[in-house]
């Protein structure tokens, strides 16, 4: 029985017009819409009627951008934006490093180079370097074929390919995502189309690690589910296992079946050594199980806006590997076909040049450790003022975020009062702050903690 | 393609599942999914009981195991083909990249001259004004929402997802034949597709009757996917007086038009005429999408540079669409990459530089035309059948559809060392000069004594 409908006209609302439109979609067709009186206007017409997009409502803005948007409004001279999640200099300022410029320079200045598409996997020579970075040199399962490496946008476009790839061919199992975690992730996975569940992760009475409500969320996790894992520098928290920890994450993991994923958006940034802040991978490598590793470059080499990342999936075989790979290309190419070459390019001829890779890591150590500087003189200084509450998770925390404990009224009066810009959730990024600048942060912290709770 | 793929349950299911049912206890012997007694012979499982607790050791088998080799990609595919090909006679007509007559890829002399420039706001604002003209109305009043997208790829999926979540069973028209990858962008975006009539192989020219029956066919309120100009893969392309037509049964229909613009500037040479059907359509007040690429015009291939327009009725929609493509980005790259935007914002503007990229525009369409020409001459003056080639003139752009089919594509390449996609596309962009008449000979062949 085929519905009835209005055809459009002007006394009809977008909402009838779109319905309708709906409605002919799925009506069966039949000889009767020939006889359908002519639409004498376009709904999508400039002139006459509403917008076909008249539905789309505005996106809420992003939270984080947002604190930004605020910042940029406020006239004050003091004020201090602790919510962007990007290195800044002890002066304030974004750090283009040293040795970055050097590849580009040559980039640029080397005619014979083109700009010919990638393949669809991405720049072989930074694909292979980037596992090397991450699962070490010497790596075994490089060694045995066992790895494949695809380049991505970052670290989201990694986590996302990764997780298309999942959801395709491993069979709707759930991943696991920790409590709290980057804002970004549970969106990604859901739109990947899998199913997301949490597991204990931050506890705020001590500010630090609440591993036995991780290990038993984990213990309780289905077999095979996939499990995201902050390698180092969790964020937003800064809080990390230690190594013994690690070890019994592991073990339970793969007692479990359960499949690591590995997000490594802070190698080297963390505790200023690549190799240290690769252990929690490394040692899954080495065990000879299976897991997916997502790496960005945009903090340790300052590449934010060259989107330069790469995606490694360690397999049991090399024969795995290679079918794995040849599947990635199917979920690339109706993404966006292949990857950018010049982030990539300037990433590859720095991990490849023996001068130029030491140069890396000595900047990268040199950003590192004036962001341990400045934790210690939060700590200090806040220490100094005889602030109420233990402070200590400032210098146990690690890498760009402290997590401070602060509640959104303590977070809305600093901001109102001291102009402090950060995230409701109490989240400060350490790369935000300079030793000028540091004081007045405690202050702030100090006259919000002893004035409300 | 990707939706075809999917996923067999892998070699060993019973490998993790099966060490699930023990760990907790329980064997359901009647569970055919999990039989048991494969279990039992299976070679990568190895247990053992401690009373009534099993456990399953690790099993050696990978969890992907079961996955399949994905075919190789049928365009860039080609190119790998060409690579592994000794013969020195060969020649890639595969892939649509630009080369110079000495069959080498080609950087633009204004992007070697680039400097780097402030943000993604400028790339924006100059590539909405490419594309619609810097005076057209609808920019002035604020009613296009442009978004940078991974080249025309990126963009015409964030269009796709846009579509998907605003737009529930709403679906796209694609042309009979159209660039593979197409189908493959609604796929993975979940939204559905349908062809509309094109090609016309009796006349190698354009089926414009069944075009547009199949377009007054479909559902209102379906989206139009056009391209814009030099169509892939057959550089057929309608009249500006079709293109009229084609705008009068869109707006009857309520459809919208989605135009693929990947070769503005490369058809005829002029980056104005070459927009003129994605104006026409605006011009007429209707809401338009429009994917641009700057592969090829600008050469960036490699830096992914394109965007999304939506021209909407008013400023108000064209706001609110921008936020909400900017919400699908971010959870699939959370930002577009810079370098190629900030290329493009200084060529394009910078009155120096984009009167330069103008010149080096018609200077590549030039040089295809001038091989179009030059194999069209080869081919008639060859061929004695009286076979009319003179679709090698009238198609435009960088392919040309032949007209051979597949086992003659596979002649091409097997005897004469030619690589072209099993449609039966041509790059002219991969062709030179010197040699065009190698090019006839091997057509011909292929033509008249394969079938």
């Amino acid at each position: 029985m085929r519905p009835e409908f209005t055809s459009s006209s002007s006394s009809s609302s977008p909402t009838d017009r779109r319905l309708s439109a709906l409605v002919r979609h799925l009506a069966t067709s039949s000889p009767m819409m020939e006889f359908q009186t002519t639409v004498t206007f376009s709904p999508t017409s400039g002139f006459y009627g509403d917008s076909v997009f008249s539905h789309v409502v505005r996106a809420p803005e992003d939270p984080i951008l947002g604190v930004t948007v605020a910042y940029n409004k406020d006239p004050s001279p003091v004020k201090l934006n602790l919510g962007v999640g990007a290195y800044r200099t002890e002066e304030g300022k974004p750090l283009v490093l040293n040795v970055v410029r050097k590849a580009e320079q040559m980039l640029v200045n080397d005619r014979s180079r083109v700009k010919e598409y990638l393949p669809i996997v991405g720049l072989a020579d930074f694909n292979e370097l980037s596992a090397k970075l991450i699962f070490g040199a010497d790596s075994p399962a490089i060694r045995e074929n066992r790895v494949t490496t695809v380049q991505c946008l970052s670290g989201t476009g990694s986590l996302r390919v990764g997780a298309e790839f999942l959801a395709r061919h491993y069979h709707q199992r759930p991943i696991y995502i920790p409590q709290p975690t980057w804002g970004n992730h549970p969106k990604i996975f859901t739109l990947s189309g899998l199913s997301v569940k949490t597991y204990r992760y931050y506890d705020p009475a001590t500010r630090g690690l609440n591993f036995q409500g991780l290990l038993e969320d984990l213990g309780s996790a289905p077999s095979g589910s996939i499990v995201l894992l902050h390698a180092c520098a969790h964020n937003p928290t800064g809080v990390d296992p230690t190594l013994q920890q690690w070890e019994q994450i592991r073990r339970l993991m793969r007692s479990k079946a359960l499949l690591p994923f590995f997000d490594s958006a802070y190698q080297g940034f963390a505790s200023g050594s690549l190799d240290a802040d690769a252990m929690s991978v490394r040692m899954f490598v080495a065990d000879g199980g299976e897991c997916f590793v997502a790496q960005s470059y945009a903090k340790n080499m300052g590449l934010n806006g060259e989107r330069v990342g790469a995606l490694s999936v360690v397999c049991k075989t090399a024969d795995v590997a290679s079918k794995v790979e040849s599947q990635l290309k199917l979920v690339i190419r109706p993404m966006f076909s292949n990857p950018p070459i010049h982030g990539a390019s300037i990433v590859a001829t720095i991990l490849k040049d023996r001068n130029m890779y030491n140069e890396w890591t000595i900047e990268l150590k040199a950003m590192a450790d004036r962001i341990i500087s400045m934790r210690q003189k939060l700590f200090d200084a806040l220490r100094a003022r005889g602030t109420p509450g233990d402070w200590s998770h400032i210098i146990k925390q690690i890498g760009m975020f402290t997590f401070t404990g602060l509640n959104s009224k303590q977070v809305a009066f600093m901001t109102k009062e001291y102009h402090i810009y950060m995230t409701a959730d109490g989240r400060i990024s350490m790369a935000g702050l300079s030793s000028k600048t540091v004081p007045h942060l405690a202050d702030a912290i100090h006259a919000a903690v002893s004035r409300m709770s | 393609m990707a939706s075809s793929v999917l996923s067999l349950p892998s070699a060993t299911p019973s490998a993790s599942l099966s060490s699930y049912e023990i760990n907790k206890g329980k064997l359901n012997l009647g569970n055919t999914s999990l039989c048991f007694n494969k279990e039992k012979t299976n070679p990568f499982i190895k247990t053992k009981s401690f009373g009534r607790i099993s456990m399953v050791l690790t099993s050696n088998v990978s969890r992907f195991e079961g996955i399949t080799m994905a075919p190789p990609d049928p365009i860039l595919g080609v190119s790998e083909a060409f690579k592994a090909d000794n013969h020195e006679l060969k020649l890639n007509l595969g892939v649509g990249a630009y080369r110079t007559e000495e069959l080498k890829p080609y950087v633009l002399n204004v992007v070697k001259k680039y400097l780097p420039i402030e943000g993604l706001a400028a790339f924006n604002k100059v590539t909405a004004e490419l594309l619609f003209g810097a005076d057209n109305p609808v920019i002035k009043k604020q009613r296009v929402a442009t978004v940078q997208g991974l080249s025309g790829t990126g963009s015409l999926r964030l269009a796709a997802a846009l579509i998907e979540r605003y737009f529930p069973g709403a679906k796209v028209l694609i042309s009979s034949p159209t660039w593979g990858n197409h189908k493959n962008i609604f796929n993975d975006a979940g939204v559905p597709w349908s062809e509309y009539r094109y090609y016309d192989p009796k006349t190698v020219g354009l089926d414009f009757e069944g075009m547009i029956a199949d377009i007054k066919a479909a559902s209102d309120g379906s989206f139009i996917l056009l391209h814009g100009c030099a169509h892939n893969p057959t550089g057929i392309d309608p009249t500006p007086e079709q293109w009229g037509i084609i705008a009068d049964v869109i707006q009857e229909k309520n459809h919208i038009p989605f135009f693929d613009i990947a070769y503005q500037g490369f058809a005829s040479g002029s980056l104005d005429a070459d927009a003129a059907s994605v104006r026409m359509f605006v011009a007429r007040g209707m809401e338009v999408i429009a994917a641009q690429s700057y592969s090829k015009n600008l050469g960036l291939y490699a830096e992914r540079i394109g965007a999304i327009n939506v021209v909407c009725s008013s400023p108000d929609a064209a706001g609110r669409v921008k936020s909400q493509l900017k919400r699908i980005a971010r959870p699939m790259y959370s930002n577009p990459p810079v370098h190629g935007a900030r290329i493009v914002a200084n060529i394009v503007g910078d009155s120096a530089l984009f009167k330069e990229w103008n010149a080096e525009m018609e200077m590549m369409a030039g040089r295809i035309k001038n091989v179009r020409h030059k194999l069209f001459d080869s081919l008639s003056s060859k061929d004695k059948s009286g076979k009319d080639w003179s679709f090698v003139l009238k198609q435009i752009g960088m392919f040309s559809f032949t007209g051979l089919n597949k086992v003659q594509c596979d002649n091409m390449t097997n005897k004469w060392h030619v690589y072209m996609t099993k449609d039966g596309r041509i790059s002219l962009a991969g062709l030179s000069l010197a040699k065009c008449e190698y090019l006839a000979d091997a057509i011909i062949d292929s033509y008249h004594n394969v079938s």
